[in-house]
């Protein structure tokens, strides 16, 4: 079976997509594609089927927070610099066809930050958002189980988010046991 | 923002103990027939022996197959990733020893390889030698632990004897290296930490012309084993487009026939200049896997003794000599004010690194363990995130479990290989 040359990722998106193509970026060999949020799911699916593309697999799916002031500047052409909103929520997809990976990233909102969900594109994604959802509270529409992954199902916040403090145990002196039991009412019994 | 928990009114412990769960909140995730009571809801974990580590499975068992299977993960989340955001970046390296903690050394790979990639640092080619000694090294370590306790959970109670005799060895020759034997933190962003000591050569030479004979007794007591071949083969198939769309990597992908090894795609630490194979499955059941593994070893051997080889002719810096990353040689800190500085200054303060993102992944034992990592341009990331596969293979444990039996359950958890320390970080 002859295999179809390889197409470059940055003009198949740019022709079928247009304007969702919002900023392409290049830095130590890795390929960025910033698409719309709302269009994220249909560009993940149109780059894992189309010939001469094939990113078959969904490597990693990782979130970062610009919080408190890298983000939402007039963009002044610095090619790093292009981050309209707080959330950046990355999917690293690989070609094992054509031996190669293409980071698709997305930008969400702060104060209502949605995404549509990748696990009609690829199950894999299904944890890997969850993990998203539940550490930057990030919410995925159309994702079929919003329970919270790694933390407790009662925890308050989102802990990777970078106004949440990185917080300590206090340790127990005879000057604040007292004090610190009515924190931890349990840690006695 | 508010972020610290409202102070809610503490209830009694008698309240808290007396817990009944309701059905309801399963709804949807489980089939209906559980709601009835046709089929039975039946925990397994997080304490048991065979889940290797703190993994709560929620299974739905209809007679004694299982219809459906939600795994609970999260009991060992450590906070590895919020840590290392308040880190500069080699003092973050200590905490990837403890996300996979049969093989550190390489989690410090992954994490040492994404740094060099932010910073654009060449690592010289002793370092990469010694590298793949221990990424070698590690493999075997870790796929003997893998193989003593996949055996017991299956009822080969002998053979995790013989594997733990040989993986203190290989540990002994890890605390040779950086004076620890499982956290080692040796493998440096950069390059190693200090050069390998002169005993470690005749120790591992040594250990070369043993193991593959150990290799041979793992294989008389498992491989043509009635008993092992009836829990193993047909049992826990994973098809290839399967195991492509869950994203499962490592022994897990090329038990099913896939041949898709980092260390042969995308080639790190010098590894395009070894010659070896990458062992492939045909069925991707149980056995496939086990058979994988056990050829890993000897593939292993063969990169070894050709690294080991290597490190007799090749000399030269085992570590970057950019004094702006990497500190000085102890010697030049007596005659160089410059070597001063630098150390100074990397011990107290770090490094900057660009205010940009990167992806870097290599081939742990258990698959592709990935790192992604946001600069801030100051010696601090604003974000690490590691892509482990053992977070993937237990998101895919549903899907590969369904329709087998509940003792086959422990056969499957087994031959995917989890480590929970990777899972939740």
């Amino acid at each position: 079976m002859e295999i179809p040359a390889a197409r470059d990722p940055v003009s198949a998106v740019r022709d079928v997509f247009g304007d969702a193509l919002l900023h392409v970026k290049a830095f130590r060999g890795e390929t960025t594609l910033v698409v719309a949020s709302e269009r994220t799911a249909d560009v993940l699916d149109f780059l894992r089927v189309s010939s001469g593309l094939v990113y078959n697999m969904l490597s990693d799916v990782s979130a970062v927070d610009y919080y408190p002031n890298d983000y939402g500047d007039a963009f002044d052409g610095d090619e790093s610099d292009y981050r309209p909103e707080r959330f950046g929520v990355s999917y690293h997809i690989l070609s094992m066809l054509y031996n190669r990976r293409l980071r698709v990233k997305a930008f969400a909102a702060e104060d209502d930050p949605r995404l549509p969900t990748a696990t009609v594109v690829w199950p894999a994604a299904d944890w890997l958002e969850r993990e998203i959802a539940d550490m930057m509270g990030i919410v995925f529409e159309g994702h079929s189980d919003q329970r919270r992954l790694l933390m407790p199902d009662d925890w308050y916040g989102h802990p990777h988010r970078r106004d949440y403090p990185l917080g300590k145990e206090t340790v127990a002196f005879s000057f604040n046991v007292d004090e610190i039991h009515q924190h931890k009412p349990f840690a006695r019994d | 923002m508010a972020v610290a928990a409202p102070p809610q009114s503490p209830e009694s412990i008698e309240e808290q103990r007396r817990w009944e769960g309701s059905l309801d909140q399963l709804r949807g995730l489980v089939s209906e027939r559980a709601m009835t009571g046709e089929t039975m809801l039946l925990n397994m974990g997080p304490h048991h022996p065979s889940t290797h580590g703190v993994l709560r499975l929620l299974l739905e068992l209809d007679g004694e197959q299982i219809v459906s299977c939600l795994p609970d993960i999260g009991f060992l989340h450590t906070g590895i990733e919020k840590s290392i955001e308040d880190k500069s970046y080699e003092k973050a390296l200590p905490l990837t020893d403890r996300m996979d903690y049969l093989s550190p050394m390489s989690n410090n790979m992954a994490y040492a390889a994404a740094v060099e990639k932010l910073l654009d640092l060449d690592v010289p080619e002793r370092g990469q030698i010694i590298r793949v000694v221990c990424l070698e090294l590690a493999r075997c370590a870790s796929h003997l632990v893998w193989l003593g306790t996949h055996a017991i959970d299956m009822g080969a109670m002998s053979v995790l004897l013989y594997a733990f005799r040989e993986r203190e060895r290989i540990l002994g020759m890890f605390e040779m290296l950086s004076g620890q034997r499982m956290m080692s933190s040796y493998i440096r962003p950069g390059g190693v930490w200090r050069d390998v000591p002169a005993d470690f050569l005749p120790t591992i030479k040594q250990f070369l012309n043993d193991f593959p004979y150990k290799v041979d007794d793992y294989e008389a007591l498992l491989t043509k084993n009635p008993i092992w071949k009836d829990r193993a083969q047909g049992v826990g198939v994973i098809e290839p487009d399967v195991a492509l769309a869950y994203g499962m990597t490592g022994p897990a992908l090329r038990g099913s026939g896939v041949n898709w090894d980092l260390r042969k795609a995308q080639p790190y630490s010098g590894y395009e200049t070894y010659d070896f194979n990458v062992p492939l499955g045909e069925h991707g059941d149980v056995y496939d896997r086990y058979l994988i593994r056990i050829h890993e070893f000897r593939e292993s051997m063969k990169i070894l003794n050709q690294a080991v080889s290597r490190l007799e002719t090749v000399k030269g810096p085992f570590r970057s000599e950019n004094g702006k990353y990497c500190p000085p040689p102890r010697s030049e800190l007596g005659q160089s004010m410059e070597a001063v500085i630098h150390h100074f200054k990397l011990w107290t303060y770090g490094y900057d690194a660009p205010d940009d993102e990167i992806y870097s992944a290599i081939e742990s034992p258990r698959g592709e363990i990935g790192c992604y990592i946001h600069g801030t341009g100051a010696n601090k990331p604003r974000r690490v995130h590691f892509k482990t596969p053992s977070f993937i293979h237990i998101s895919a444990l549903p899907v590969v479990a369904k329709g087998y039996l509940l003792a086959d359950m422990v056969a499957i958890i087994g031959s995917v290989d989890i480590v929970l320390g990777d899972c939740d970080r």
